[in-house]
């Protein structure tokens, strides 16, 4: 009998989250009994760490077989950081530039809805030739587009106004992800439906308990948006509005409309309370700006970053930089608190609106040190200090915070969130 | 029957506009019905208002029972947002961003309780209901007198506070180095 194959893993393939984060050492000890004691006796490969010695060579032992829905490995537990109503991606242990989609960051206004596609319909009316309703099955049917892209909130850091404020770089830059999407153009749909010549703002609503709204101006949505059912080449999972949501590349999160059922073309903005009390940014003198859609370019080193700790020698900088203007041109690293900076290897393909991965070999010395790093994107923009940015919009502007960050590493190579 | 399918065909092309020849024949029809259903939104001239009203006395009520649970007994105490007052702080360290003190447009009230509220059962309230919750939070901010009624005439015609509070996006606006 393939050991792999008996009760145990069994339980851990439906087991709870707690049941799934067992002890390294204690699954060990069970796969030895399962496959006995003297087979873990004979088989202790020289080349291998001590512990790892007591358990049999997977050489030595047949596999287990498949599952219909894949699983990770025992040990590993990487996972988000929740909250009632967010979810944190954790940066610090991802790699390349997909993220997860069990692990994509999630933000919703009152719970994610639990949804029979069969029922679902995405509505067009308002100031339209024809007014429609689209099925799922519909909407599948209709050219497809597919574009790696980035999602970030427009609180992504937003802690951070006021000064440095989580530990890790989840906690600073959890609320950004990025995934392949795949859905249809909404200017496909929205063609089907004739708009108006007075249209030039649409009015996009959520299927979920706080039927979340936002008015998006045509002309710009017309571009590149897109009504998306697939996420990672599956659908979408519930948290990021399952059936269907639109994705806006490069705008804020909040309106890339998720569970969406209606759209409303109309000549003037709705002036919902997301556009209103939220998602608007408050200046020093009072005024607050609306419609900030774009999320300018930004970057954060993700390794090494806050709670990890470095040993003297080699350390491969890594991070992720992204512009809701277009594709990063480069990224810069400073490892001596911004007196110098290096450029970076940028990892391809970089894509526009979408994370683009940069690395940077460098020796640490031992000293104390802050190590940042700077985006600039296509447009030539570029990546504001922290300084810069609180001069010209104070601090209690919760949304759009994109200052360069900073990571102090002691002299004992333990890294945490400083401002400087 | 193929004779008449030619025919139909040769009625109905030269009616097909460019426009239309490049759509995809996807989706319904949406009935008026159907478009009411869910047509929910209100915008800042108060199309989207149903008929109903409300008063300042009878908005107290509903507040003790559906509201205050969550935003206190006065819309002060919370712990979910503050509702009232605020007014004057948005250029100190501590802004209070309230009904009172940040909303631009009072039919955003009607719009959002609606739509929204209670957290717990939204959807559930008639529109007499949240027209008297609008009232009674308009009146809690000094922005209407205590005698008000609100109905889809007298909301739009509310001028909030910070009306003109609100400025287009100037982005770019901080120089990288």
């Amino acid at each position: 009998m393939n050991p792999f194959d008996g009760e145990m893993h069994a339980s851990s393939e439906e087991g709870t989250e707690q049941e799934a984060r067992v002890d390294r050492r204690t699954w060990l000890t069970e796969v030895v009994s399962l496959v006995g004691v003297t087979a873990a006796g004979l088989i202790t490969p020289a080349l291998l760490p001590a512990e790892e010695g007591a358990s049999p060579a997977p050489t030595h032992v047949p596999g287990r077989g498949p599952s219909p829905y894949g699983l990770r490995t025992e040990g590993e537990t990487v996972q988000r950081l929740t909250t009632a109503t967010h979810s944190l991606t954790p940066h610090q242990s991802l790699h390349g530039i997909i993220t997860p989609s069990a692990l994509h960051f999630e933000r919703h206004h009152n719970g994610v809805p639990s949804i029979n596609p069969d029922r679902h319909r995405l509505m067009i009316h308002g100031l339209v030739d024809r007014p429609l309703t689209f099925a799922m099955n519909d909407l599948v049917r209709f050219p497809s587009v597919t574009r790696t892209l980035f999602i970030e909130c427009s609180g992504n850091s937003g802690h951070e106004w006021k000064g440095p404020s989580g530990k890790t770089v989840q906690d600073t830059h959890g609320l950004m992800s990025t995934s392949e999407w795949t859905g249809v153009p909404l200017a496909t749909v929205l063609a089907e439906s004739g708009v108006k010549p007075d249209a030039s703002w649409v009015l996009a609503e959520g299927s979920d308990a706080a039927a979340m709204t936002r008015s998006l101006p045509l002309t710009e949505v017309l571009k590149d948006a897109l009504l998306c059912y697939a996420q990672n080449g599956e659908a979408l999972r519930p948290e990021q509005g399952y059936p269907l949501r639109l994705v806006i590349p490069g705008w804020e999160g909040n309106t890339c409309i998720k569970w969406i059922r209606r759209l409303k073309l109309g000549t003037a903005p709705f002036m919902t309370r997301e556009e209103t009390s939220r998602y608007t940014d408050l200046m020093p003198d009072g005024k607050s700006r609306q419609f900030t859609f774009v999320m300018e370019a930004k970057s954060v080193i993700t390794s090494p970053s806050g709670g990890q700790r470095i040993e003297p020698g080699f350390v491969e900088i890594r991070g992720l930089a992204w512009s809701g203007l277009g594709s990063v041109r480069a990224v810069d690293v400073s490892a001596d608190g911004g007196r110098t900076w290096h450029p970076t290897q940028l990892q391809a393909p970089v894509l526009p609106r979408c994370h683009t991965r940069f690395r940077f070999g460098w020796r640490w010395n031992g000293d104390e040190t802050i190590i940042q790093s700077r985006c600039t994107d296509e447009t030539g923009y570029v990546q504001p200090t922290r300084t810069a940015l609180v001069a010209s919009r104070g601090t209690n502007s919760f949304y759009h915070y994109n200052a360069i960050h900073s990571w102090k590493i002691d002299q004992q190579g333990n890294v945490t969130n400083v401002s400087v | 029957m193929s004779i008449i399918l030619v025919l139909g065909l040769l009625l109905v092309s030269p009616s097909i506009s460019v426009a239309e020849e490049s759509r995809y024949g996807l989706g319904l029809p949406a009935g008026e019905a159907a478009i009411k259903a869910w047509d929910i939104d209100v915008n800042p001239t108060g199309i989207g208002l149903p008929p109903g009203r409300g008063t300042v006395q009878q908005g107290a009520i509903i507040y003790e029972n559906k509201c205050a649970a969550c935003h206190g007994p006065t819309g002060i105490e919370g712990p979910k947002d503050r509702l009232i007052g605020g007014q004057g702080s948005l250029t100190t360290a501590q802004p209070i961003k309230t009904i009172g003190s940040y909303w631009p447009y009072a039919t955003t009230l009607y719009d959002y309780i609606f739509r929204a509220m209670p957290f717990t059962a939204p959807q559930s309230l008639t529109s007499d209901e949240v027209y008297a919750l609008v009232t009674w939070l308009l009146h809690q901010n000094g922005i209407i007198p205590k005698d008000a009624v609100i109905d889809a005439r007298t909301l739009p015609a509310v001028t909030m506070p910070n009306r003109g509070g609100f400025v287009s996006d100037p982005r770019p606006d901080v120089p990288g180095h």
